[in-house]
């Protein structure tokens, strides 16, 4: 298995499960605003999935398209990082989530619009913009909830801290990453460290709540090792593929 | 014969709206990104606006209807990302069709801040009392906005 293929595929399943999790709140959302937001942010995701999953595909050179990709692998072979899979939990849970990810996605998409390889930097360059959108979407929504009332500070704060643990392996690297950040085709994740956390540690400040002090973290998506939720949640994304396969219309 | 196949080509995916707002054609929205020959084939590339924008597929299909209308039998239509789509390229005739369908066009040029909001005026009655009601609307390019003057709500082709 190729590099490229194996960091594609990553980027493509992270993109994937956060845009299906954000999905899952339509019908849901508190209100109809954050029904469009939230249903406009997965559509983004699922169309940079789209992409990624296609090139994954090209790079592999084995006939799988992106249907084959999203939907006919299970667990162990998804690479997604653990931070998307986890569930929405209360709305604070599921913006949380989007700002831990989107402050770690923007820069990485910006760099990675500078990639040696031509089709991940065209993809980058859209996705870059669109996850400026989300930052500030989840940003202003993590300062309102945190600045709010009592109940929505104490939900917010529930929320940082029942994700951080997965907030490390964001900035993990293996002999994948490593192999093509000397290539000059991926991006090196530890180095957005900094960056990312004065943009999350700004918002949190500003939000009024306290960054989580716990430095345990959970790790693993990369060799296919998740969490409990991921199957759950394959299992209602690819129902329709197992259970009629090769449907369309 | 060749200059004409282009000509007739060209006018023909110009023609082209938008399923969103069908007041644009794909030319307005920047959408269109080339029509050339290659040899007795026309090609043609289209970059969607937003990753996950849902009208691609049927301009695609609109696409190919409309040359198959115009006589025009062998073609390609390709999606090309790079470079990436920003309402810089929506033409002076895209943003007066905007106005007039009541959405308001993209105020200055694309720019990428983390906080804030673009100054807005009101494609109904102009007034630049107006306030964001959401970053997302009812498609991936718009903005949902409110005006205070004459508390309509419109949408806002937001910059990108």
């Amino acid at each position: 298995m190729s590099a490229l293929f194996d960091y594609t595929l990553r980027l493509a399943d992270s993109a994937l499960i956060l845009g299906h999790r954000l999905s899952e709140w339509i019908g849901h959302a508190p209100l109809l605003e954050e029904e469009l937001a939230l249903g406009n942010l997965a559509l983004d995701l699922i169309g940079q999935a789209r992409a990624l999953y296609a090139y994954a595909g090209a790079v592999e050179g084995k006939g799988r398209d992106e249907d084959a990709l999203a939907y006919l692998r299970d667990c162990g072979q998804f690479r997604n990082l653990l931070l998307v899979e986890q569930p929405n939990g209360d709305f604070a849970v599921t913006i949380a989530r989007q700002l831990l990810y989107s402050a770690f996605a923007h820069p990485f998409w910006r760099d990675l619009a500078r990639s040696r390889d031509a089709t991940l930097a065209a993809i980058a360059a859209k996705a870059e913009k669109e996850s400026a959108y989300h930052l500030r979407h989840a940003g202003e929504w993590l300062i309102r909830l945190g600045d709010g009332t009592a109940e929505s500070h104490r939900r917010a704060q529930a929320a940082l801290d029942t994700l951080w643990p997965y907030v490390g392996e964001l900035f993990e690297s293996d002999a994948v990453e490593e192999a093509l950040v000397n290539q000059g085709i991926a991006v090196d994740p530890a180095a957005l460290r900094p960056e990312w956390e004065r943009s999350v540690q700004a918002i949190i400040a500003e939000a009024t709540l306290a960054a989580p002090a716990g430095t345990g973290m959970q790790s693993g998506g990369r060799i296919g090792r998740h969490s409990e939720h991921l199957g759950h949640l394959l299992a209602t994304m690819q129902f329709l593929q197992r259970a009629y396969p090769g449907a369309s219309w | 014969m060749s200059a004409g196949l282009r000509e007739r080509a060209l006018a023909a995916a110009s023609g082209v709206v938008d399923p969103e707002i069908p007041v644009l054609t794909i030319a307005d929205l920047g959408v269109l990104r080339a029509v050339r020959l290659a040899g007795d084939t026309v090609e043609i590339e289209i970059t969607p606006t937003y990753s996950g924008c849902p009208a691609m597929r049927v301009i695609e299909q609109e696409l190919a209807t409309a040359l198959r209308a115009a006589g025009i039998g062998k073609f390609r239509i390709a999606t090309v990302l790079s470079p990436a789509w920003t309402t810089d390229w929506l033409s002076k005739e895209g943003r007066r069709k905007l106005a007039e369908f009541g959405i308001a066009p993209p105020a200055g040029i694309s720019r990428r801040s983390h906080f804030g909001t673009d100054a807005v005026a009101c494609p109904r009655c102009g007034s630049a009392e107006t306030e964001r009601i959401s970053e997302f609307g009812s498609t991936a390019c718009k903005a949902l906005y409110r005006c205070r003057r004459c508390a309509e709500p419109f949408d806002y082709f937001k910059c990108h």
